[in-house]
C-alpha cells in the first residue's frame, strides 16, 4: 500500500536525521548500580519481546492488507464456524503462549527485579536521609563517621539563564548542576531513607534505576550502590509546584579514601559555621552573608527585588511583617513576626528552621530589613535564632 | 451549533426552532449532536493549551510562558481533553447511534439526556474561568496540579483548584445521568428478537462503559470532596500532621482514574469491528469473543489501580499483585486484535476514509497497548514512572487509541448522520496528515523518557533538545491538520454527494435501513430482528 511506504519513509528519514546526532541517547544511560543494571536487562528483554510480538502481527495484517482487497478482485471469504474441538485447540493454545509470555518469560525476571529493588536494608552500610522541599534537597547522613553531616543542596544555574526570554549561551549542565553534591563511597550499599516538608517529591538519577516517592509525614525507603566512581544527576519527578524543574540533583560517587577525607572536611566546615553563632555580627556582615542566602532561597518567590508576585507571594519591600517588631515585650518572638514567619512558614511558605543554620537565618532577616527597599536598622544577632530555637 | 442537520426531514416533528430548539430539546439527535459539537470546540480548546506547551518546550530555556502558567496549562490539558472531549465525543455517538442500532424511537429518559448535556458547558466554564480571572487579578490562575490533583500540592494550590473540583463534580454528574440513560434504554428498548446477545458490538461497549462509569464516579467525588474539606474545613483526610495520608488520594483516584482509561476506550472498541466488517464486506469475526473480552476489562480495569503509582510505595506483595493483575489485562486485549485482524483476514477491503483511520489506529493502539505491558513491571517502571515514555505511552492510547478511533467514527457515520458524503480525497488527506505528524510528535517522546526527561517540566536540560524540536514541530503539524478534519465537516454538513439510505457497500446494522438523515423521530414502526 503507497500509504504505508509513505509513513515507513517519513519515520525512517526522520531516524536517520537523528542518529546523525553522535551522543544521542536511544536508551536508558549507562547504567552504575546493581538495580540499575538490572532494570535496563529488564527493559530490553521486554522491549524485544513486545517488538516481536508486534511485527509479527503487523506482518500478518499488511499481508492481508495487500493481499485481500476489493480492488484486487479479491471475493470476501466468510469465515466458518470451527467444530467445538478445534475451537478449543485454537483458544487454549495462544493463551497458553500469552501466559508464557506476561508470566513466565517476563513475570519471572520482573519478579526477582522487584524482590531486589525492595530489599533496601540487606547488607546496606550506610544510611543517608533525603528531605525533598520546594525547591530543594537535603541531605543528612544518618550513621558512622558521617553522622551529623547535614546540608542543603541547590540549583546552582545561574538565575539570568533560567529567566525568561534569556539569549545567551547556557551552561553545560544547565539546569542539572547544585551548589553541595551529594558525596557517596563507591561500591557501598547507602540505605537512603526519604521524606518532605511540604508537598510530594521524588528523587531520582536515571543511571541509578532507583526512584522513589518522598511523602511528607512519612518514611520512604529504597537504596543505591554505586559501582563506578563518577558525577551522576538527575531531576525531581513528581510536580512539586513552580520550581518543580529546578530542583536537581546531583551525587559524586568517590573511592572510599576519598569519601572520609570529605567527611573529614565537611566536618570541619560545619564547626566553623557552628562557631560563627556564638560570635557577635556586625550589620553590614551580616547583611553581605543574607544577600546570598536571600538569593539562593528566597528570591524563586518573592524575587530579587522583593517585589513578590501578588497575589500568591507577597512583596517583602515594605511588608507590614518585614518591617514590624521580631521580638514581643518578653523577649521572645512574636507570632506572625519576622522570624517566626521564617521559622515555621505559613501556607505555602516552608518553613526555613530545618533548612538553614542560625548565621544564615539571621543573615536573611537582617537582610530583608535593611535592603530590598527596607531600612528598618536593626540587626538579628545568630545568637538570637539560636535561642528562638530552644 | 447554528447548522440544522436534520431539518429537512421533520415529517411529524414539530420542535421549537432557533436557539430554543437546542436549549429544549429532549431529541436524542439533537442532544447527539450537541454533545459532537462541544467535544469538538473543547478539542481545540485543550489542543491550543497543549500547542502552548509544545512552543514552550521547541528549546531549552524560558521563552514564552512562566512556570507557573505552564502548570496550569498541563493540567486543564488533560482535564479538557478527557472529560470535555474524548467523553462528550462518546456520549454523542451514543445519544445518535444507539437508538438507531437498537431500532428504539429515542433514549429511554429523554429529559435526563438534556440535563446530562447541558452540565457540561457551565462545567468547561469553570474549568478555564481562572484563566480570565488571574488576568483580572482574581486568584493565581487555574489548577497547577496537574490533572491528578494530588494533594499536599493541590491542598496547597489557589482557588483553580476549587473550580477544577467543582468542574469535576458537574462533569462526574454529567457522565452518570448519560450512563444510567443509556443503561435504562439497552436494557428496555431492544427491538423485538434483539436479544442481548445479539445487540451491536458498539452497544455493549457502551453497555460496560456505562457500568464503570457508575461505579468509579463517585470514588472521584468522594476523593475531590475529601480534598475540598482538606483545602478549606481543616480536615486531615491527606495530611500526616492529622493522622492522613497523602498517598490515599492517589489510591482513590486511581480507583476511578484507571477504569477511566477504559471507559474511554470501549466505546471506541464497540464500533472498530462495527466499521472493520463494514469495510471487508464480511461479518465481523469472534463478536461473542469480543463481548467476553469487554466483560473481563471491565472486571480487571477495577483491580488494577495501583500500577499508576509503583513508585509511591507499597508492600512487596502489593507490587507483585498489580504488576501481574496489570499484565493480565494483555489476555483480554491479545483476543480483541485477533478478532479484528481476523476480520479483516480474507475479506474484500476498501480503503475509504474510515478503513484508514480503522487500519490506523489497530496499529497504533497496539503500539500504547504494547508499551503499556512493559509499563507494568515494577522495576522498569522506577525508571519510566513520570518521565516522557509515560507520556508517549497514553498519548498512544488516548489519542490514537481515542480520538483517532472518535474520527474513524465521524467519517464512517458523518453520511448516515448529515444525509451527504464527505470529500474521500481530503479525509484521506486527514487521515495521513494526522497519522505521521502524531507519530512525529510521539516517538521522540519515547527517546526523551528513556534518556530520563521527567514529564512536566517548564525547561530542560540540553541534552534533550533535539527530540523535544522535533517533538514541537509535529504537534503543530498535527495540531494544523485538525482544521482540515472541521473543514471536512463542515462542508459535509453543508452539501455534498447525497448519501444512500446504506451509506456504505457492506454496511451491516439497523442504522443503515433508515434514511440518510435519519427522520427526527427515528422508527415509527418498530423493526424486528431475527
Amino acid at each position: 500500500m503507497r500509504g504505508f511506504t509513505k509513513v515507513s519513509l517519513a519515520l525512517s528519514a526522520m531516524l536517520a536525521s537523528i542518529s546523525a546526532q553522535a551522543d544521542y541517547a536511544w536508551n536508558f544511560p549507562e547504567p552504575v548500580t546493581p538495580m540499575a543494571l538490572d532494570t535496563l536487562h529488564v527493559h530490553n528483554k521486554f522491549m524485544l519481546i513486545t517488538m516481536v510480538i508486534f511485527f509479527v502481527v503487523l506482518a500478518i495484517m499488511i499481508y492481508s492488507i495487500f493481499a485481500h482487497r476489493k480492488s484486487k478482485n479479491f471475493k470476501a471469504v466468510a469465515d466458518k464456524a470451527p467444530s467445538t474441538a478445534m475451537e478449543i485447540f485454537w483458544t487454549l493454545v495462544p493463551f497458553a503462549i500469552l501466559l508464557l509470555i506476561d508470566f513466565v518469560i517476563m513475570g519471572i525476571p520482573a519478579y526477582h527485579s522487584v524482590i531486589m529493588m525492595e530489599d533496601t536494608r540487606d547488607k546496606a552500610t550506610m544510611v543517608v536521609k533525603v528531605t525533598g522541599s520546594q525547591w530543594r534537597w537535603q541531605y543528612e547522613y544518618m550513621d558512622g563517621d558521617a553522622k551529623g553531616i547535614k546540608f542543603v543542596s541547590n540549583l546552582s544555574t545561574p538565575k539570568e539563564q533560567t529567566d525568561k526570554g534569556y539569549q545567551g549561551k547556557k551552561d553545560e549542565q544547565y539546569l542539572l548542576e547544585v551548589d553541595n553534591h551529594l558525596v557517596l563511597p563507591v561500591g557501598e550499599k547507602v540505605r537512603i531513607l526519604m521524606t518532605a516538608t511540604d508537598v510530594m517529591h521524588n528523587w531520582w538519577v536515571p543511571q541509578f534505576g532507583s526512584s522513589r516517592l518522598a511523602v511528607p509525614g512519612f518514611l520512604r525507603e529504597t537504596w543505591v550502590q554505586v559501582d563506578k566512581a563518577g558525577t551522576y544527576r538527575g531531576q525531581c519527578k513528581e510536580l512539586c509546584g513552580k520550581g518543580h524543574g529546578y530542583m536537581p540533583v546531583v551525587v559524586d560517587a568517590v573511592p572510599m579514601e576519598e569519601y572520609k577525607a570529605w567527611v573529614v572536611a565537611k566536618k570541619e566546615e560545619m564547626a566553623k559555621a557552628s562557631a560563627g553563632a556564638d560570635k557577635e555580627w556586625t550589620k553590614d556582615e551580616l547583611v553581605a552573608e543574607g544577600k546570598g542566602v536571600y538569593e539562593k532561597n528566597c528570591a524563586v518567590c518573592h524575587q530579587i527585588t522583593g517585589a513578590g508576585l501578588p497575589p500568591a507571594f507577597p512583596a517583602l519591600t515594605g511588608s507590614k511583617i518585614a518591617t514590624g517588631p521580631i521580638f514581643g515585650a518578653d523577649g521572645k518572638y512574636l507570632k506572625d513576626g519576622h522570624l517566626d514567619r521564617v521559622l515555621n512558614g505559613i501556607r505555602v511558605m516552608p518553613g526555613w528552621k530545618a533548612l538553614l543554620n542560625d548565621t544564615e537565618i539571621a543573615a536573611v532577616i537582617t537582610y530583608e530589613r535593611n535592603a530590598l527597599g527596607n531600612s528598618v536598622g536593626d540587626v538579628l544577632q545568630p545568637a538570637q535564632v539560636k535561642a528562638a530555637r530552644q | 451549533m447554528s447548522t440544522t442537520t436534520v431539518a429537512h426531514h421533520d415529517d411529524h416533528a414539530e420542535h421549537p426552532t432557533g436557539i430554543m430548539r437546542w436549549l429544549t430539546t429532549t431529541n436524542h439527535k439533537d442532544i447527539g449532536t450537541m454533545y459532537l459539537t462541544f467535544s469538538l470546540i473543547m478539542f481545540f480548546v485543550g489542543g491550543a493549551m497543549i500547542l502552548g506547551i509544545r512552543a514552550e518546550l521547541f528549546q531549552p530555556g524560558l521563552q514564552l510562558v512562566n512556570p507557573e502558567f505552564f502548570n496550569q496549562l498541563i493540567g486543564v490539558h488533560a482535564l479538557i481533553m478527557i472529560f470535555a472531549a474524548l467523553m462528550p465525543a462518546a456520549t454523542g455517538f451514543a445519544n445518535w447511534m444507539i437508538p438507531l442500532q437498537i431500532g428504539a424511537p429515542d433514549m429511554a429518559l429523554p429529559r435526563l439526556n438534556n440535563w446530562g448535556f447541558w452540565l457540561l458547558p457551565p462545567s468547561a466554564i469553570l474549568l478555564t474561568l481562572p484563566f480570565t480571572l488571574a488576568m483580572f487579578g482574581i486568584g493565581d490562575g487555574a489548577l497547577a496540579t496537574g490533572w491528578t490533583f494530588y494533594p499536599p500540592l493541590s491542598v496547597q494550590g489557589g482557588i483553580g483548584v476549587d473550580f477544577a473540583i467543582f468542574a469535576v463534580h458537574l462533569l462526574g454528574v454529567s457522565s452518570v445521568l448519560g450512563s444510567i440513560n443509556i443503561i435504562v434504554t439497552l436494557f428496555n428498548m431492544r427491538a423485538p428478537g434483539m436479544t442481548l446477545m445479539k445487540m451491536p458490538l458498539f452497544a455493549w461497549g457502551w453497555l460496560i462503559t456505562a457500568f464503570l462509569l457508575v461505579a468509579t464516579i463517585p470514588v472521584l467525588a468522594g476523593a475531590v470532596t475529601m480534598l475540598l474539606t482538606d483545602r478549606h474545613f481543616g480536615t486531615h483526610f491527606f495530611d500526616a500532621a492529622g493522622g492522613g495520608d497523602p498517598v490515599m488520594f492517589q489510591h482513590l483516584f486511581w480507583f476511578f482514574g484507571h477504569p477511566e482509561v477504559y471507559i474511554l476506550l470501549l466505546p471506541v472498541w464497540g464500533f472498530i469491528p462495527q466499521i472493520l466488517e463494514t469495510f471487508s464486506r464480511k461479518p465481523m469475526y469472534g463478536y461473542k469473543a469480543q463481548v467476553y473480552s469487554f466483560w473481563a476489562i471491565g472486571a480487571l480495569s477495577v483491580v488494577v489501580w495501583a500500577h499508576h503509582f509503583f513508585t509511591s510505595g507499597m508492600p512487596v506483595p502489593a507490587l507483585l499483585y498489580f504488576m501481574y493483575s496489570t499484565m493480565a489485562i494483555s489476555l483480554p486485549l491479545a483476543v480483541m486484535f485477533f478478532c479484528w485482524i481476523k476480520t479483516m483476514w480474507k475479506g474484500s477491503m476498501s480503503f475509504e476514509t474510515p478503513m484508514l483511520f480503522t487500519v490506523g489506529w489497530i496499529i497504533l493502539f497496539g503500539i500504547g497497548g504494547l508499551t503499556g505491558l512493559v509499563l507494568a513491571d515494577v522495576a522498569a517502571d522506577a525508571q519510566y514512572h513520570n518521565s516522557y515514555f509515560v507520556v508517549a505511552h497514553f498519548h498512544y492510547t488516548l489519542f490514537a487509541g481515542g480520538i483517532m478511533g472518535i474520527m474513524a467514527g465521524v467519517y464512517f457515520w458523518l453520511p448516515k448522520m448529515t444525509g451527504h458524503m464527505y470529500n474521500e480525497k481530503l479525509g484521506k488527506v486527514h487521515f495521513w496528515l494526522t497519522a505521521i505528524s502524531f507519530n512525529l510528535t510521539f516517538i521522540p517522546q519515547f527517546f526523551l523518557g528513556l534518556a530520563g526527561m521527567p514529564r512536566r517540566i517548564p525547561d530542560y536540560a540540553l541534552q534533550f533538545a533535539e527530540f523535544n524540536m522535533i517533538s514541537s514541530v509535529a504537534a503543530f503539524v498535527l495540531g494544523l491538520s485538525q482544521l482540515l478534519f472541521v473543514y471536512n465537516i463542515v462542508t459535509c454538513i453543508k452539501g455534498g454527494k447525497k448519501a444512500t439510505n446504506k451509506v456504505w457497500e457492506g454496511a451491516q446494522g439497523l442504522e443503515w435501513t433508515l434514511p440518510s438523515p435519519p427522520p427526527y423521530h427515528s422508527f415509527t414502526e418498530q423493526p424486528t430482528v431475527k
